[in-house]
Parts: structure tokens; C-alpha cells; sequence
């Protein structure tokens, strides 16, 4: 048995300013298997993963690596080092060069020599393309591919790396579900050739549908190693939060019945913007909750962008409160009371280098005009209300926002919107990339706004969530409004219908 | 097999490095046809072609340093400075120290590399702004220039005279004075030759090594390089280490036309080599560049010079302002098309429609 070992981590201590990010943990991976690495936002799996592919380094700790039945410890100095002892990853965000060709982003700072073999290369990539099925072309430049064939070329290039130990870091979270099973297909593949792969993902049926074991961690510790028959889903959840779970179960979404005679908060009529050709109608009720849902790249973000002025509205009709307004830029949506949270966290919602205190004032701000700035003590003030009314984990308000996890930056974007007290909130995958107990926090969150007599549009890509929350849906395919589900309809049964076209 | 070589062989659409190469290329065509169509003269003799790069070898051998640094995401102020400092330098090295041209050529190298080396240093290991470093770079070299000489000098050496004066002639490029009926060859000088192999140097550089496209990664996005296992501070340092030892050559080809050191020689060097990096196609932001898009941008530039000029503006501030205005179009120019792209593809306008293959074959 402990010859199939193929890597071993004991013991391993790490820590940044004011936190200790992981401590004592040991890991074991086995040749052939699919291993997932569990635990909350925070948990240390970022940090173990990244120990591991050498952008960290540890205090104290072994890592053992089997090389030919022989195990020997090593130190991994740098993210090429680690490539060199087969340590392969690929990460949540595509960690590649957009402006270079695909076959260049498979093969740049591998094989020997200084010169660049440009013939050999592309055919090379263009036979492993062919092989797993990659849906590009060696000499394409990768900014032209989609996210998702992105990423499937970064796992090209670990695939083609001989690697002993493969990492994947979060690589479903921008795949659609035809692409996810070519995935899994993948990895079962490479499993079955002795790799040893290491997976992390926030979506625990994917964990059920593909893993052998499941280690979890909890705020930085170990809790423990298991075989994935001998721990059912309930209990994972259970482990990886250090309670039972019972949250799920006792939220409950009432009835949503409209005010009769009063105006919807905000509606539009043949709206279209310049990525959202398709002119579409929609409207909400004060304290409604409802929902885009469709497959990735449905259109339903353009959507919402449309509502919000994100994108260059071309046309259409829009009214809040029952008066016709102009919204063709965010700061008017914004003045109307419509807040968005963009789907892009890293792009369209964090200031990476400000402050938690500046990054959660920064709405009410632009709302205020930068010109009559909000004291020091103010801008704590509300900080400090939100960052305890949403428990935001942070070492303090003046904390930069990057230094604190994906979670809780999410959560101090919801923050930002919060304090404009807007009477319509967008909130656009707001749980993506999160763990779970933040996820059930982001849903209650939302029904109790909603119970305050805010409206919200609520988009994710786990249909779950959206049955849970929406009392009403808008089911887009290919850019177009094609179904829309009220109440009792509002089930995952006939979402997915709707969603595949089977009522046409 | 045979899908395979046919998907190889297929047309991609250009890369953004292609595209922005391509427009510079023609537009610089355009410009010159243009001008040989409208005022004739000058411009219809290669002679004049030849005079452009004469006079400009040490700017195309500086903008090809930019470009390289630029390639990296990062910037080279002291281009400029170092070339003054290696004029002045080599001047007094050969007149005063009895130096040979071989080791006042090694000489211009030395000084390159050294500053190359400290900026290389500073910048990517200890992570100090770019621009800051070279701005005391460049500071610090026209400072060196004073002290080396504070009066004006004229190289007197006379193997360098010689080597000065040294012409490849091309008698069938010439033209023929209609008055005496002589023919003057075109001429040539050295130094161009040295600037065009650095070019054709740096081509393959850039495009053949590792370290070239290392380059093209970290300016791409440079957390990305390095989790592609790319030695980011090597190619980083190396970027810089070559933009000096380019700089110093630079400075050598330059005393090779003018053969006169003073402090302000090659002012505002630095300035006309991004800009014409940049009119070559090569994106501030980094990742996106070419080196031969930097030589047509020279002769662009010097183009619209001389095309004001001939025009009849002779004051010195209308070549001035007409640059500021050529960058500031080809500036716009490069981000309408590189924000359109995949808008519209100007490949669609070649290629049959979808409907009209249909229609052919009904």
C-alpha cells in the first residue's frame, strides 16, 4: 500500500503576517487516483496548493516525492522547479500568455535548447489538441479562444507534461457541463495511466462523480482523509464547516405575491446593448426575487449588463418606478437605486490594493461625488456595521481587500452595495468560486432583502441555488429570453427542460 | 494525418503582433508612393531612402532596444543619455588615450552593458519602477558625458576618420546629374549596416529563442509567465542588459556619422525611439511588438519629416508637432483595431460568404 504513494506532505507549517495559514497538516496522494482537497474559503487549500507549486514556501514540513519506486524529500524553490519534479497545476485563473499562439502557451519554458523549434512545436500541439479533443488551433493567438478552451489548453500543457502529480485548481468553476464531462473524462484517463491527481472544486457532485478520497481541511488544520464511499455528502459539508448541517433545510422561500397596483421597480421593453443584440422585456416587482438561468454564455450576464448600462445600450424602453429614465451608464442606474454585482469579482468588483474600509464605501462614494469625500471616522463607522452585520473575516478595515479569501472579498462587494441601500440589487454569480457556508450565508442574505422589500435578480450557475431563492426565472438559450417559470414551476426538472429546448 | 496537415496549413487570422505590422508596412508605403507621386524629386531617388537610414542608424539601433524592453512590459529612458556618454566617451578615447577603433568599439559595448546590468538589476530583482530607474540612468550618463569632456569635441583618430568616411556604393541605385552627365552612386554607410543586421538580429531573437518569446510571456502577462515556469527576473534582466549593450552601440554608430561629441548630442533620443516602437506596432503595455515594425517605424517618422519639410514648413517645430500628431494617430489607430477585433474581421471582406458558396451551388 504505501508504495503507491506518489506524494507525501507532514507536517506542514505556514504563516503570513498576523495569520497562520496552515498548520501541521499532512497530505498523501496515491498514483492513480483523483484525490479532492475540501474545505471553506480560508481553509488553506489555496496555500497548501500553492506550497506546493512553489509560489510559497513553507516554515517547516517534508515533502516527499516517489521518483521509481524511491522516495525521496524534496524543497520546491519555484513554480519551474516544481514543473522540472513533476508537479504540474492548473489554476482557477487561466495562467497563460493571451497574447501568444496556442502551441507556444503549451510548450513556452519547456525542452532544451535556446532556440524555438516552431515547426516541430505547432505540430506537436496541433496531435494533442486532435487527441483530447481541444476545440483550437496551434497557431491561433489564445486571446481569440474561449475561457473554457483556455483552460482546457492549460491542462493540455500539464497533461503533456509527464507530471506525476497533477493539480487542478478550481477548473470547472468557468466550464459548461458538456465541457466538464470532456473534463472528467480526461482525468480519468490520466488516472488510469498512474497520474495522481489532485483536485480541488467547490461543486461537491463533481467531488461524488469523479474522486476516490477526500482530504478536508478547516481553518488552516487537517481534519481528515477519507474514502469517498465512507463519507456521504451530508457529513462532507458537516466536516468541512465544523457543524452540522442543517442550514440548508430550514431556509425557506415564501410565496411572492405583488403588490397589485403598484408599479414594478424597474421595467424595460425591447432593451438591447451592444453585446445583448437580441431586444428582450423584463421587469421587477418591489421585493421580488428573481432569475436569469441558462447555460454559460446564454446571454444571461449580458443581460443584467444591459439593465445596469454595464454595456452600450443600443435601445429599448426603460422605466423605475413607473417613470421612464435614461440609463446608459452605470452612475445613472446607480442613481435610481440599482446596484450590480458583477460576475467578474477580480475585474469588475474588487480594488485589489485599497483597503476592506475603502473598497465597501466606494459605491455610496461615487454617489456622493469624490468631491465631498466621507470622513475617516464615517467611512469606518459603516465599514465596521457591514463587516459585522455580513462577517467578513478580515485582520482589520485597513486591511488590503487581495490579502483577504475569495469569500470574503465577495462579501465586502455585496457590502458595497448594500450600504447605498438600493431598492433593486443584481447580483450576478454572486457565489461563484466561494465555499459553501458562505454560499448559504449569500442565499439567506438575499431572501431576507427581499423580505426588507428590496428586489433582486439573482443569477448562478448552480440551478440549486436558484430554486431555492427565485420565485420567478427567465430561462435564456442562445442569447434569447425562452421560457419563464413562476412559482411551483420554479423546479430543476423543468428548468432543465426549458433550458434544453424540450417544450419547443 | 492528412486532417491534421490540412488543419495546419489552414489561414489563422493574424495575431495582434502581425496585424499592427502589417498596418505600420503599408502605411508607410502609402506615405512614401504618396510623396514620390505628389513632390517627385528627392524622393524618387533610393538616394533619399539611403539618407534616411544614414542619418538615423543609431535611432533605429536605440527604438530596436525599446522594443525589446517595451516587448517586456517595461521602459529604457536612458537610451539617449548613453548614447551621448559612449559619443563622448569613444571621442576622447581616441584621441587622447591612443585607443584603436576594436577597443573603442569594446569600449561602447562596456559602457552599454554596465548600465544595462545595474538597470537590469535594480528593476527586476530588487522591483524598482522601470521608468525611475532609467530616468537616473539617463541622468546620470549626460552628467558622465560633462565630466568625461565638458567642451565639444571632434574625433581626430584618424583609422576612425577613415572608417567615418567609409561608403558601400551601389552604382545602380545611383542617379545621373543632368548637367555634367556623372553618375553618383548611392551610398551607404556603415553604420546603417550595422543597424539593419542588429534588426535582423533581434528579428530572430525575438521570434527563434526562448528568451524572445520568455519576453513575449512576461510582457503578456507576467504572473501568468511565471506560473508557466518562465524566469521572469532572468528574461527581465536580460531585456535590460540588452538595451544597454544596444545603447552603447548605438552610441558608436552614431560617432561613426557625425564624428563630433558634445553634451547634448542625441537629445531626446530616448523620445523618438519609443516613438517609433510604437508607431512599429509595439504596445506600451507590453507582449505586443515587432522589431521590424520599429525599423518602418523610423523610416515612418523620418518620412513625415522630411514630407514637412519638402512641403515648405522649414521651422523646426512643425516636424515636432507633425510627430506628436503621427503618434498620437497611431496611437488611436492600434486601439481602435485592437478593441474591434473579432468585431469585424477584414478577412470577411475576402472571403465568400457562407450563402454565396450556397448559391454557387444551386
Amino acid at each position: 500500500m504505501q508504495n503507491d504513494v506518489v506524494l507525501k506532505m507532514r507536517g506542514i507549517n505556514i504563516s503570513f503576517p498576523g495569520v497562520k495559514a496552515l498548520s501541521d497538516v499532512d497530505f498523501t496522494l496515491r498514483k492513480g487516483e483523483i484525490h479532492a482537497l475540501m474545505g471553506e474559503n480560508g481553509a488553506g487549500k489555496s496555500t497548501l496548493i500553492k506550497i506546493l507549486t512553489g509560489v510559497y514556501t513553507k516554515d517547516s514540513g517534508q515533502i516527499f516525492i516517489d521518483t521509481d519506486g524511491t522516495e525521496s524529500e524534496i524543497t520546491i524553490r519555484s513554480p519551474q522547479d516544481a514543473q522540472n519534479k513533476g508537479i504540474s497545476t492548473v489554476y482557477q485563473e487561466i495562467t497563460l500568455c493571451p497574447n501568444l499562439t496556442v502551441a507556444e502557451n503549451i510548450y513556452i519554458s519547456r525542452g532544451e535548447g535556446s532556440l524555438v523549434n516552431w515547426k516541430k512545436m505547432e505540430k506537436d500541439a496541433g496531435a494533442l489538441l486532435e487527441r483530447l479533443n481541444i476545440p483550437a488551433r496551434p497557431r491561433q493567438q489564445l486571446g481569440s479562444c474561449s475561457l473554457a478552451v483556455q483552460q482546457m489548453i492549460a491542462i493540455a500543457r500539464a497533461v503533456d507534461m509527464d507530471c506525476k502529480v497533477l493539480i487542478l485548481d478550481e477548473p470547472t468553476s468557468s466550464l459548461d457541463e458538456k465541457e466538464v464531462a470532456m473534463l472528467f473524462g480526461l482525468m480519468r484517463d490520466l488516472k488510469a495511466q498512474g497520474v495522481g491527481i489532485i483536485f480541488v472544486t467547490h461543486f461537491l457532485e463533481q467531488v461524488y462523480e469523479v474522486c476516490d478520497r477526500i482530504t478536508v481541511l478547516r481553518n488552516g488544520e487537517l481534519v481528515g482523509e477519507y474514502e469517498i464511499e465512507n463519507l456521504p455528502q451530508v457529513q462532507l459539508v458537516a466536516k468541512m464547516m465544523g457543524k452540522e448541517l442543517d442550514d440548508l433545510t430550514d431556509m425557506d422561500k415564501k410565496e411572492f405575491v405583488p403588490v397589485q397596483d403598484a408599479a414594478p421597480v424597474f421595467e424595460a421593453s425591447g432593451l438591447t446593448s451592444s453585446d445583448c443584440p437580441n431586444p428582450f422585456d423584463f421587469s421587477i416587482s418591489k421585493g421580488e426575487v428573481n432569475g436569469f438561468t441558462g447555460l454559460l454564455g446564454s446571454g444571461r450576464s449580458e443581460s443584467v449588463r444591459a439593465i445596469f448600462g454595464a454595456d452600450r445600450v443600443t435601445g429599448g424602453k426603460v422605466k423605475v418606478n413607473g417613470k421612464p429614465v435614461k440609463i446608459s451608464k452605470p452612475i445613472h442606474a446607480m442613481k435610481h437605486g440599482i446596484g450590480y454585482l458583477a460576475e467578474d469579482r477580480k475585474r469588475d468588483g474588487i480594488i485589489a490594493d485599497l483597503s476592506v474600509r475603502e473598497n465597501i464605501i466606494l459605491a455610496l462614494q461615487v454617489l456622493k461625488g469624490f468631491f465631498r469625500p466621507f470622513s475617516r471616522s464615517e467611512a469606518e463607522a459603516f465599514a465596521e456595521e457591514y463587516v459585522k452585520a455580513l462577517a467578513i473575516k478580515t485582520a482589520s478595515l485597513d486591511t488590503p481587500i487581495k490579502s483577504l479569501s475569495g469569500g470574503n472579498q465577495q462579501k465586502v462587494i455585496l457590502a458595497r452595495w448594500l450600504l447605498t441601500h438600493p431598492q433593486y440589487l443584481i447580483l450576478d454569480e454572486p457565489t461563484r468560486g466561494i465555499d459553501i457556508g458562505t454560499k448559504v450565508e449569500i442565499q439567506k442574505l438575499v431572501l431576507k432583502l427581499a423580505e426588507d422589500g428590496v428586489s433582486v435578480t439573482f443569477i448562478s450557475s448552480e440551478i440549486e441555488e436558484m430554486v431555492r431563492t427565485c420565485s420567478r426565472l427567465l430561462v435564456m438559450r442562445d442569447r434569447k429570453i425562452v421560457g419563464e417559470l413562476v412559482g411551483p414551476a420554479v423546479q430543476q426538472s423543468v428548468i432543465m427542460k426549458t433550458i434544453a429546448g424540450g417544450g419547443d | 494525418m492528412n486532417r491534421q496537415a490540412r488543419t495546419l496549413r489552414r489561414k489563422e487570422p493574424l495575431t495582434d503582433t502581425q496585424l499592427l505590422l502589417t498596418i505600420t508596412i503599408c502605411i508607410f508605403f502609402a506615405m512614401y508612393i504618396a510623396a514620390m507621386a505628389i513632390w517627385g524629386g528627392g524622393f524618387l531617388r533610393p538616394q533619399q531612402l539611403f539618407d534616411m537610414l544614414n542619418n538615423n542608424a543609431s535611432l533605429i539601433i536605440c527604438a530596436c532596444a525599446l522594443t525589446i524592453v517595451m516587448i517586456g512590459g517595461g521602459i529604457d529612458i536612458s537610451v539617449g543619455g548613453l548614447t551621448a556618454l559612449v559619443v563622448m566617451s569613444c571621442v576622447v578615447f581616441l584621441d587622447d588615450f591612443g585607443g584603436n577603433i576594436f577597443t573603442a568599439v569594446l569600449l561602447s559595448m562596456g559602457i552599454g552593458l554596465a548600465f544595462g546590468c545595474v538597470h537590469g538589476l535594480l528593476i527586476s530583482y530588487l522591483e524598482i519602477q522601470p521608468f525611475i530607474v532609467t530616468l537616473a540612468g539617463m541622468f546620470f550618463a549626460r552628467g558622465m558625458t560633462t565630466i568625461v569632456s565638458i567642451d565639444p569635441r571632434t574625433a581626430e583618430h584618424a583609422g576612425f576618420l577613415l572608417l567615418k568616411k567609409t561608403r558601400l556604393e551601389i552604382p545602380w541605385l545611383g542617379y545621373i546629374v543632368k548637367k555634367t552627365g556623372k553618375l553618383i552612386p548611392a551610398k551607404i554607410e556603415i553604420g546603417v549596416i550595422v543597424a539593419l543586421v542588429i534588426v535582423l538580429i533581434v528579428f530572430f531573437m525575438l521570434k527563434k529563442t526562448r528568451f524572445g518569446r520568455n519576453l513575449y510571456a512576461i510582457g503578456g502577462n507576467s504572473q501568468s509567465a511565471l506560473m508557466l515556469g518562465v524566469n521572469v527576473k532572468r528574461t527581465r534582466f536580460l531585456s535590460y542588459l540588452i538595451s544597454g549593450l544596444l545603447s552603447g552601440i548605438a552610441g558608436f554608430v552614431y560617432l561613426m556619422h557625425t564624428g563630433a561629441a558634445n553634451a547634448t548630442v542625441a537629445a531626446g533620443a530616448e523620445m523618438n525611439a519609443i516613438a517609433s516602437s510604437i508607431i512599429g506596432g509595439t504596445l506600451l503595455t507590453g507582449g505586443v511588438g515587432n522589431v521590424i515594425g520599429t525599423l518602418f517605424g523610423v523610416l515612418t517618422l523620418t518620412t513625415i519629416k522630411s514630407i514637412v519639410v519638402t512641403s515648405g514648413l522649414r521651422d523646426p517645430w512643425w516636424q515636432t508637432i507633425t510627430t506628436g500628431a503621427m503618434l498620437c494617430f497611431f496611437i488611436l489607430l492600434q486601439s481602435v483595431v485592437l478593441s474591434n477585433r473579432g468585431k469585424f474581421k477584414l478577412s470577411d471582406l475576402f472571403r465568400k460568404k457562407k450563402t454565396d458558396v450556397i448559391l454557387e451551388k444551386n
